[in-house]
C-alpha cells in the first residue's frame, strides 16, 4: 500500500470543493453574477493549480486509479480555457432567456470535473465515473430550458442514447475484466499482451463503440445533429468544445495506453468509422440550412479526421491528433460563440440566412466568422490547415495513403459549406431581420481574440505543435 | 539593442507603417498617414545606417529568425543574410524610399487616394527589404513576388484610367513569364541541392559543376547552366531585360513617385541584385554568363535608341532606365558584379533624381507630360533645372559625376572579358554611351531651354479642366525640391568617393565570388593609380568623347538647327517608324501570345472547361454530392429508435467483422 498522495488530484479536489461552494452561494444569494464570477475564478484557480503541479512523466495516485501526466495537464488547461470562454460568451444569452442561474454554473463545473477525471483516469472505474459525471451534467444542461419542447426532446434523446452507449462501454469493460482479471489499465495492457483472442476483439468492439458515441463518430453519431440543434445555443457552445478534449483523452487512455497490443484490430475499426464520419459529416452538412446543425455535421467530420491521427499509431500521429482536437475546440468556440453572440432575446441567429450580408452591417464580426470558417475548411494560413496537414503527414508516414486521399477528397467537399457561409456574409444582400449583437464589449473582445487566435496559431503553429509532441512523448509509452 | 533586433526593425518598420496607413488611413487622416509612414521609413533608414557601420566594422550575420515550417529535411525559414552586399542595398533602398515618401507629399497632394498611396509605397519598401535581406530562396521568392504585387497595385493606382489598368496587367503578366523561369530555377535547386539556404547551396555548388541533366532525352545540359539561365529569366522579367522589357515603359502610367521608386531605383534592380547574390552559381557556368552579357548588351543599346524618338518626358527616362539596366546586366555577364552594384547604386541616385525632376516639371505644367509642349522652363524652375542637369550629366557619364565612374568601370570590365559575345557587348556599350548622352540632353534642351511652348494648347489630349489653366509655371514646393537636392548630392560625389573602395579594394569581400579566369575587375584594380588618374585616363579615352559628341549633337539638333530632327526623321523613314513602334514587340506579343493564347484558350474553354470540367466534373460531381447528401439527410429521421437501431446495427457489423470464432 503506497502512501496516499493527493497532489496529482489537487485540481480535481479544488474544482469539486468550489462547485459545492457555488451551489451554496446560489442557495443564499439572489445575485447570479456572484456565481458567474466565482465559476470563472474556480476555473482560473484550477488552471493555476494544474500548472503548479505539472510535472514531466507519469505520477500515479489512488493505487493506480488516477494518473497525472503532461498530456493530461495540457488537455485540462485547454478544457478550463474552453469552459471559461464558453461561460463568458453565454452570459448575455443566458440572462436574456432566464437561464442565468446557479444551476448552469454548477453543472458546468461538474461537467469540467467529469472531464478532468476522464482525462486523468488510468482505471476502468475512474474512467467510467468521469464519463458519467460529464454525461449527466450535459444531459441536464441540454434540458436547462425546461419549457422548450425542442430542448427537452434533445435532452431525452441524448439521455437514452447516452445510456445505451454507456451500456456498450460497460459491457466491453466487463468482458476485458473477465479476460484480464484487472480494471487497472497498466495491468490490463500487460495481461492483453499474453495473446489476443476473439474474446479480446469482442470486448474491444464494445469499448470502441462506446468511445465512438462520446466522440460522435459514425455510425454512432446520430445524436449529434439533434442535440446540437435542440440544445440552447449556449449549451451547444459548451458541448461542442471542451468535452471533445476529454473524449480524445479517453481514446488515448483506453486504446493507446490500455489496449495497445490489439492495435491491429482497433486501427481497422477506427479507419472504418473515420471514413464513414468524413463521408456522412461532410455530405449531410451540405444540405443543412441551420447553422447549428451544419456545424454539428461538421463536428462529425472533424472527429473522423481526429481518428485518422490516432489510428496512424505513431508519436507523430498522436500529437497530430492532440493538436487537431485542441485547435478544433478553439474553432468550435469561435463558430458557436458567434451564433450565441448574434442571438438576442426572442431571436436565435442560427439559420444560415441570418448571416446574409453580415459584412455590410458588422464587418469585423463577419471577418472573425470568416476566419473561423476558413480555418474549419482547412485553408492556409489558418490553423485548421496545419491541423489537417499534420494529421495527413502522420497518416502518410504510417503508410495509410488511401485513407489520406479519402480524407482530402472529403475535406474538399466539406470546404463547400464553410465557404457558403463566407459567401452569404460577404456577397448576399443583408437579411431584413437585422442582427443586433447583444453581448458586451469584453465578450466582443474575447470573440475577436478567438478569431485572431485561429489566424495567429496558423502563422506560428510550431510552439503548440512542439508542446503537443512533447506532451505525447512524455505521456505515452 | 542587439543587432538581430535591429535587422528585424529594418523591414518591420515600413510594414507597420503600411498597415497603419492602409487599415486606419481614414482614422488618422492625410497628415497622420504620411507622418507615420515617413517616420517608419526614416527608422528603417537609420537602422540601415547603423547596420552598415556595423558591417563595415567586419560583422556579418547569416541565420534564421523564424522557422515557418519543416517538411522532411527542408526547412522553410525567414532569415537574414547581412553582409556588405545586402547592407549596401538596404541603405540605397531605404534612402531612395525615404526621398520618395517625402516627395509624394507634394506630388499626390490633391489625390483622393493619398493614404492608400503611402500604404502601398511603404509596403513596397518592406517587400524590397525582405528580398534584399533574405538568406534563402524561399524568402527571396516571397520578396520577389511581393514586390511584383505591390508594383502591380501601384502602376494601376489610378485604377479608373483605362491605360493604367492595361499597363498594370501587362506588367503583371510579363513578370509572370519571368517568375515562371525563376520558380523553375528555385525548384531545380531544391531538387538537386535539397536546401533553400544560400550558404548551403553555394557551398555545394562546386560539386555540381560538371553535373548534367537531360531535360529533353538525348540532350545533356549542364545543371548549373540550366539553373542559372532559369534564374536569369526571372531577373529578365523583373529587371526588364530584352525581350521581357515591354512592361516597363507602359508602367509609367503610375504616379511619378512610383516610377522613381520602383522603376528606376529599386524594384528593377532586384534582378541585378539577385544575379550578384548568386555569383557563386553563375561563376560556374560560362554559358550562362555569356547569355547574361549578350542579353544585357542588346538591352543597353537597343533600348537607348528608343529613347531618341519619345515625346513623353517620363517615357524617355523609362527607356533610359532600360538601357542602364542593360549596362548593369552586361557587367554581371562580365563577372564585374561589383561594377554592376556600383552602377546600380549611382543609377539609383541619379535616375530617381531625373524621375522626380520630371515629376516636378509635370506638376508645374499641371500634368502635362509631352516635351513638345514644354521648353524654357529653366528660369521658372531653377532648382529643378540644376538638379536635372546634374542628373543628366551623371547619366551621360561626364566626369566627375557619379555615372562616369560606374559606367567607365563597366566598359573597361567588358573590354577585358574573354567570354563568347564580349566583342558584341563591348561595341554595344560604347555605342550606347553616345546614344545615352544624346537623348538625355535632348530631354534637357527640350524641357528647360528654347522657346516656351507650354502655353500652346495640346489638342487630342484629354481635355481635363486644369489643362486650360494659363497660370505661370512655378518652382515646386519644398517637399519636392528638397528630395531633388538630397538626391543630387550623391549623384555628384558617389562616383569618385566610392569607386576606389568598392571596385579596387575588393570591398564586397566574400559576398561576391569571382572565378580567377573571369576577374575582369582585377584588370582595373591592377592599373589603379587613384581617382584623379582614373579621370584623366577616362577623359582621354573613347567613351568620354562619345558622350561629349552625344551632347554636342543634341545641342546641334535641338538648339541650333531645329529643323534637323524633322529632316532626319523623314529621311530615315522606316528606321524612325520602327523605333516609334518600339521594334514592334508590343504588336508581336499581342498577336502571338495574347491573340494565340486567346484562340487556344477559347478552344480549351469550349472543349475542356464547358464540356469536360463543368459538364462532368464540377456540375456532375456537385449533382452526385447533392444526391448522396439528400440520401444521407433522410437517415436523420428524428426518431430515437431509428438512432438506437443505427447504433446497434453498427455494433453488430463491427462484431461480425472483427470477431472470428
Amino acid at each position: 500500500m503506497t502512501p496516499l498522495n493527493l497532489t496529482p488530484a489537487l485540481p480535481e479536489i479544488f474544482v469539486l470543493a468550489l462547485a459545492c461552494v457555488v451551489l451554496l452561494v446560489e442557495a443564499f444569494s439572489k445575485k447570479p453574477e456572484w456565481s458567474y464570477t466565482l465559476t470563472q475564478l474556480t476555473l482560473v484557480g484550477a488552471g493555476a493549480i494544474t500548472l503548479l503541479t505539472a510535472e514531466a512523466g507519469k505520477v500515479y495516485a489512488f493505487n493506480g486509479m488516477f494518473v497525472d501526466d503532461l498530456m493530461g495537464d495540457v488537455l485540462k488547461l485547454v478544457s478550463y480555457a474552453a469552459a471559461i470562454v464558453a461561460v463568458a460568451y453565454s452570459r448575455a444569452y443566458l440572462s436574456e432567456r432566464a437561464m442565468f442561474r446557479g444551476e448552469y454554473f454548477v453543472l458546468v463545473l461538474f461537467a469540467v470535473l467529469g472531464m478532468m477525471v476522464m482525462i486523468s483516469a488510468s482505471h476502468f472505474l475512474t474512467l467510467y465515473l468521469g464519463l458519467e459525471l460529464l454525461s449527466l451534467s450535459l444531459y441536464t444542461l441540454v434540458a436547462l430550458q425546461r419549457d422548450s419542447m425542442v430542448a427537452s426532446e434533445a435532452a431525452m434523446k441524448y439521455f437514452v442514447l447516452g445510456a445505451l452507449a454507456s451500456g456498450f462501454l460497460l459491457y466491453g469493460m466487463s468482458i476485458l475484466y473477465g479476460m484480464t482479471g484487472s480494471l487497472e489499465l497498466t495491468k490490463v495492457v500487460a495481461a492483453v499482451e499474453q495473446g489476443s483472442s476473439s474474446l479480446l476483439a469482442f470486448g474491444l468492439v464494445f469499448v470502441v463503440a462506446g468511445l465512438a458515441f462520446k466522440l460522435g463518430v459514425a455510425p454512432f453519431h446520430m445524436w449529434v445533429p439533434d442535440i446540437y440543434h435542440g440544445a440552447p445555443s449556449a449549451v451547444t457552445l459548451f458541448i461542442g468544445s471542451a468535452p471533445k478534449l476529454a473524449a480524445f483523452a479517453i481514446v488515448m487512455r483506453l486504446l493507446v495506453d490500455g489496449l495497445h497490443p490489439a492495435v491491429g484490430d482497433w486501427q481497422q475499426m477506427l479507419a472504418i468509422m473515420a471514413v464513414l464520419s468524413l463521408m456522412i459529416g461532410n455530405l449531410a452538412a451540405i444540405m443543412q440550412s441551420n447553422l447549428k446543425r451544419m456545424l454539428a455535421y461538421s463536428t462529425i467530420a472533424h472527429m473522423g479526421f481526429l481518428l485518422l491521427g490516432v489510428l496512424a499509431d505513431s508519436y507523430a500521429g498522436y500529437s497530430a491528433a492532440m493538436f487537431y482536437v485542441i485547435t478544433y475546440a478553439l474553432m468550435s468556440l469561435g463558430a458557436f460563440g458567434m451564433v450565441v453572440y448574434l442571438s438576442r432575446a426572442g431571436f436565435e441567429a442560427e439559420n444560415l440566412d441570418d448571416f446574409k450580408g453580415l459584412n455590410a452591417r458588422h464587418p469585423w464580426l463577419a471577418a472573425v466568422m470568416a476566419m473561423v470558417m476558413l480555418s474549419l475548411a482547412g485553408l492556409p494560413p489558418f490553423v485548421g490547415f496545419y491541423a489537417k496537414l499534420t494529421v495527413l503527414q502522420a497518416l502518410v508516414g504510417a503508410g495509410w495513403l488511401w485513407l489520406a486521399v479519402i480524407a482530402v477528397i472529403f475535406s474538399l467537399i466539406g470546404a463547400f459549406y464553410y465557404l457558403r457561409v463566407v459567401k452569404l456574409m460577404y456577397f448576399d444582400a443583408p437579411h431584413a431581420n437585422d442582427l443586433a449583437p447583444s453581448g458586451e464589449a469584453d465578450v466582443r473582445a474575447l470573440l475577436s481574440l478567438n478569431g485572431l487566435g485561429v489566424l495567429v496559431l496558423g502563422l506560428v503553429p510550431q510552439p503548440l505543435l512542439a508542446l503537443c509532441a512533447y506532451a505525447i512523448q512524455t505521456s505515452i509509452q | 539593442m542587439d543587432m538581430k533586433s535591429l535587422y528585424l526593425i529594418v523591414p518591420l518598420a515600413p510594414l507597420a507603417g503600411a498597415v497603419i496607413a492602409g487599415l486606419f488611413g481614414r482614422a488618422i487622416g492625410r497628415r497622420g498617414a504620411h507622418s507615420v509612414t515617413i517616420a517608419a521609413v526614416l527608422i528603417a533608414f537609420l537602422a540601415s545606417l547603423v547596420i552598415f557601420q556595423d558591417v563595415l566594422a567586419g560583422n556579418t550575420y547569416n541565420g534564421p529568425v523564424y522557422t515557418w515550417l519543416i517538411s522532411g529535411d527542408v526547412r522553410f525559414e525567414i532569415g537574414f543574410l547581412i553582409d556588405r552586399l545586402s547592407a549596401l542595398m538596404m541603405l540605397v533602398v531605404t534612402f531612395v524610399s525615404l526621398m520618395v515618401h517625402i516627395y509624394t507629399i507634394g506630388y499626390m497632394a490633391d489625390d483622393p487616394g493619398y493614404q492608400r498611396f503611402f500604404s502601398y509605397i511603404s509596403l513596397f519598401t518592406f517587400s524590397m527589404l525582405m528580398l534584399v535581406m533574405s538568406n534563402n530562396f524561399l524568402q527571396l521568392f516571397f520578396g520577389w513576388e511581393a514586390v511584383g504585387l505591390v508594383s502591380y497595385l501601384l502602376i494601376g493606382f489610378w485604377y479608373t484610367r483605362e491605360s493604367a489598368i492595361y499597363a498594370n496587367l501587362k506588367a503583371f503578366l510579363v513578370n509572370r513569364v519571368g517568375d515562371f523561369g525563376f520558380l523553375l530555377g528555385i525548384g531545380l535547386i531544391l531538387a538537386y541541392f535539397g536546401s533553400l539556404d544560400y550558404a548551403q547551396v553555394f557551398q555545394a555548388a562546386p560539386q555540381f559543376a560538371s553535373h548534367s541533366i537531360s531535360l529533353i532525352p538525348g540532350e545533356a545540359w549542364s545543371l548549373l547552366t540550366v539553373i542559372c539561365i532559369l534564374l536569369f529569366i526571372g531577373a529578365m522579367g523583373k529587371s526588364a531585360q530584352f525581350p521581357l522589357h515591354v512592361w516597363l515603359p507602359d508602367s509609367m502610367e503610375g504616379p511619378t513617385p512610383i516610377s522613381a521608386l520602383i522603376h528606376a531605383a529599386t524594384m528593377v534592380t532586384a534582378g541585378i541584385f539577385m544575379v550578384a547574390r548568386m555569383s557563386p552559381l553563375f561563376e560556374l557556368s560560362d554559358t550562362a554568363l555569356s547569355v547574361v552579357m549578350v542579353i544585357g548588351a542588346i538591352t543597353a543599346l537597343f533600348m537607348a535608341f528608343l529613347g531618341l524618338v519619345q515625346h513623353d518626358i517620363k517615357r524617355v527616362v523609362a527607356y533610359s532606365t532600360l538601357s542602364q539596366l542593360g549596362y548593369m546586366t552586361v557587367a554581371l555577364g562580365a563577372s564585374a558584379y561589383g561594377a554592376a552594384i556600383f552602377h546600380l547604386m549611382t543609377h539609383a541616385f541619379f535616375k530617381a533624381l531625373l524621375f522626380l525632376a520630371a515629376g516636378s516639371v509635370i506638376i508645374a505644367l499641371h500634368h502635362q507630360q509631352d516635351m513638345r509642349y514644354m521648353g524654357g522652363l529653366k528660369k521658372y524652375m531653377p532648382i529643378t533645372y540644376w538638379t536635372a542637369l546634374i542628373g543628366s550629366l551623371a547619366l551621360a557619364g561626364i566626369p566627375p559625376f557619379a555615372g562616369f565612374f560606374s559606367k567607365d568601370a563597366i566598359i573597361e570590365a567588358v573590354g577585358a572579358s574573354h567570354l563568347a559575345g564580349s566583342g558584341f557587348a563591348y561595341f554595344a556599350v560604347l555605342t550606347g554611351v553616345f546614344v545615352t548622352a544624346f537623348y538625355s540632353f535632348r530631354l534637357l534642351f527640350l524641357t528647360f531651354h528654347g522657346p516656351e511652348r507650354f502655353r500652346q494648347h495640346h489638342h487630342g489630349h484629354e481635355e481635363g479642366a486644369h489643362h486650360h489653366a494659363t497660370v505661370e509655371p512655378k518652382e515646386s514646393p519644398w517637399v519636392v525640391t528638397v528630395p531633388l537636392i538630397l538626391l543630387a548630392i550623391p549623384s555628384v560625389y558617389a562616383g569618385w568617393a566610392y569607386i576606389e573602395p568598392l571596385l579596387v579594394k575588393g570591398w564586397f569581400g566574400s559576398a561576391i565570388v569571382v572565378a580567377p579566369a573571369h576577374d575582369t575587375l582585377g584588370h582595373l584594380a591592377a592599373n589603379w593609380h587613384g581617382v584623379l588618374s582614373f579621370i584623366t585616363h577616362g577623359v582621354m579615352a573613347l567613351p568620354f568623347w562619345l558622350a561629349v559628341a552625344g551632347i554636342a549633337s543634341a545641342y546641334l539638333f535641338y538648339m541650333v538647327r531645329k529643323d534637323l530632327p524633322e529632316r532626319v526623321s523623314r529621311k530615315a523613314g522606316i528606321v524612325y517608324t520602327i523605333l516609334l513602334r518600339k521594334y514592334g514587340f508590343d504588336e508581336l506579343y499581342s498577336w502571338l501570345f495574347a491573340g494565340g493564347a486567346r484562340k487556344l484558350g477559347g478552344r480549351l474553354w469550349r472543349w475542356g472547361d464547358v464540356t469536360a470540367i463543368d459538364g462532368w466534373l464540377v456540375n456532375g460531381s456537385a449533382r452526385l454530392v447533392g444526391a448522396v447528401a439528400g440520401l444521407v439527410r433522410q437517415l436523420q429521421s428524428g426518431f430515437i429508435y431509428h438512432y438506437a437501431f443505427a447504433m446497434i446495427i453498427g455494433l453488430v457489423v463491427l462484431v461480425t467483422w472483427f470477431v472470428q470464432p
